[in-house]
């Protein structure tokens, strides 16, 4: 683990597996996305919005194993500060929110048909949501120090802080949900475990490991390009310490 | 922890000399909860539908706008690096003047709130498990705040940022806060919520202090 520590060496297996995951992410996106919208048969009691699910929850997929993934490298940061685990959280994490942000909009679409609302204060509506601020608030606190190195370890502490409270925060809401709202959105939610079939398990399969390897590949490249911008901020910064040694101001 | 005895001690002695501070967390408390009624009208039956939730989130609100000078003076003057530098447990001094900052804020919001109810029209026998639940609920409330002051020391939007960050975490405590008096108003027993709420403050009384320490320790490095 210690030598993933060096960046060189974690790139050149980032970059081994790039080409991969890149490639996979567009087969199965060619693939999946065909049968996801048009050949799969839609739901017998909702129709063709059944389609929506396999975007959805295929984002819901992904904001759950990013956050893992997020407050995984913050502890491997905060025990070993080890450096690459901080950059994969880092990179991870508007990529975790802006799935969430799909989770949440693809699910009030979908709500509308269905429930007849956009919005219902469903257990897992809330806890979505909540978990949608707790990355606004890792990504805020990660870029609101001038020193860079305080906020990666102050995010980190709150990445930890956060998937403590993760399990508490959704039940508490599940509770208060029970407390408040009678089984409307019950039927509904069962409604699309128990119609899961062959035919549309295979496409949802498809868009998830699509959207898998979609985060993959653009986490490599986000990874690249945090490395290449400290490289180019020491360049930037040597060359204004050779400037001042030799006299000329630094234009 | 001795440690602990005298910085509770210094901590409240700043807050008696300076305290307009708490007077103003106590009076932003009793001008929020105000509002309401011009908001949703002063329909007395409307008004003690809500006043329980009313008061549980103003009360977050006024110890969210405390939260800002825990750590943030010490910090400006240099006290937090010799805090940190003495040797002591730093989990020890963080509960120090977590307690001294509750027993400041918290506590005068607990006395200000059955006040606030009334002028909610909150009936009778919400009373008592308002003021149960703000007892139980408020210390979780400092401490988790506590977490979210350490992290923010030094950033330049410090109090808008430490809202976005403990607001979520709050989210429990508001839950079982406000079903304690619910319970009460409808005729059950609010004593589980009021166990669930005391669950809360003893979990994050063993945390917190860790996680804010380590915060802080960062803090001043």
């Amino acid at each position: 683990m210690h030598r993933f520590a060096n960046p060189t060496q974690f790139m050149r297996i980032a970059n081994a597996i790039y080409p991969w995951v890149a490639g996979l992410a567009v087969i199965l996106f060619v693939v999946g996305l065909p049968i996801a919208l048009v050949t799969s048969p839609p739901d017998y009691q909702q129709g063709q919005t059944v389609r929506i699910m396999y975007i959805h929850v295929s984002s819901a997929w992904l904001m759950m194993m990013i956050y893992g993934i997020v407050a995984g490298g913050s502890a491997a940061f905060l025990i070993w500060r080890h450096p690459m685990a901080n950059l994969v959280a880092k990179a991870s994490a508007p990529m975790g929110a802006i799935f969430t942000g799909l989770a949440l909009i693809t699910g009030m679409l979908w709500g509308q048909p269905m429930w007849g609302t956009f919005w219902v204060w469903d257990a897992r509506l809330t806890s979505t949501l909540i978990l949608f601020f707790l990355y606004l608030g890792y990504i805020a606190l990660n870029d609101a120090f001038e020193d860079s190195e305080r906020g990666d370890r102050a995010a980190a502490i709150l990445a930890l802080v956060g998937s403590v409270n993760l399990p508490i925060i959704h039940f508490s809401v599940e509770w208060w949900n029970t407390l408040h709202q009678p089984s409307i959105m019950k039927l509904s939610g069962d409604g699309v475990k128990s119609s899961v079939d062959g035919a549309i398990l295979l496409p949802l399969f498809l868009m998830m490991g699509a959207f898998t390897m979609y985060y993959l590949a653009v986490l490599v490249l986000r990874l690249r390009s945090e490395l290449l911008a400290a490289k180019i901020r020491n360049a930037r910064m040597s060359q204004v310490a050779v400037d001042a040694a030799v006299g000329q101001p630094a234009e | 922890m001795s440690v602990f005895t005298s910085i509770l001690a210094r901590d409240l002695r700043l807050a008696i000399r300076q305290s307009a501070d708490s007077l103003t967390v106590v009076a932003f408390f009793a001008i929020a909860t105000v509002l309401f009624p011009f908001g949703v009208g002063p329909e007395a039956n409307v008004l003690a539908r809500i006043a329980g939730g009313v008061v549980w989130v103003t009360a977050l609100l006024a110890a969210l706008l405390s939260l800002d000078r825990l750590f943030t003076v010490d910090f400006e003057d240099g006290t937090l690096d010799q805090l940190v530098l003495s040797g002591e447990p730093l989990s020890f001094i963080v509960l120090g003047k977590v307690v001294a900052h509750w027993l400041t804020t918290g506590v005068p919001l607990i006395i200000m709130s059955p006040i606030l109810a009334v002028t909610l029209h909150l009936p009778a026998e919400g009373y008592l498990p308002l003021m149960l639940a703000l007892l139980l609920g408020t210390p979780t409330v400092s401490l988790v705040g506590a977490v979210g002051a350490a992290l923010v020391l030094g950033t330049r939007r410090g109090g808008v940022l430490l809202s976005l960050l403990v607001l979520p975490l709050y989210i429990p405590v508001l839950i079982f806060g406000t079903a304690a008096v619910e319970a009460a108003l409808t005729g059950v027993s609010a004593t589980p919520m009021l166990s669930v709420l005391g669950g809360f403050a003893v979990l994050a009384l063993t945390l917190c202090p860790w996680a804010t320490a380590a915060a802080l320790r960062q803090a001043v490095e």
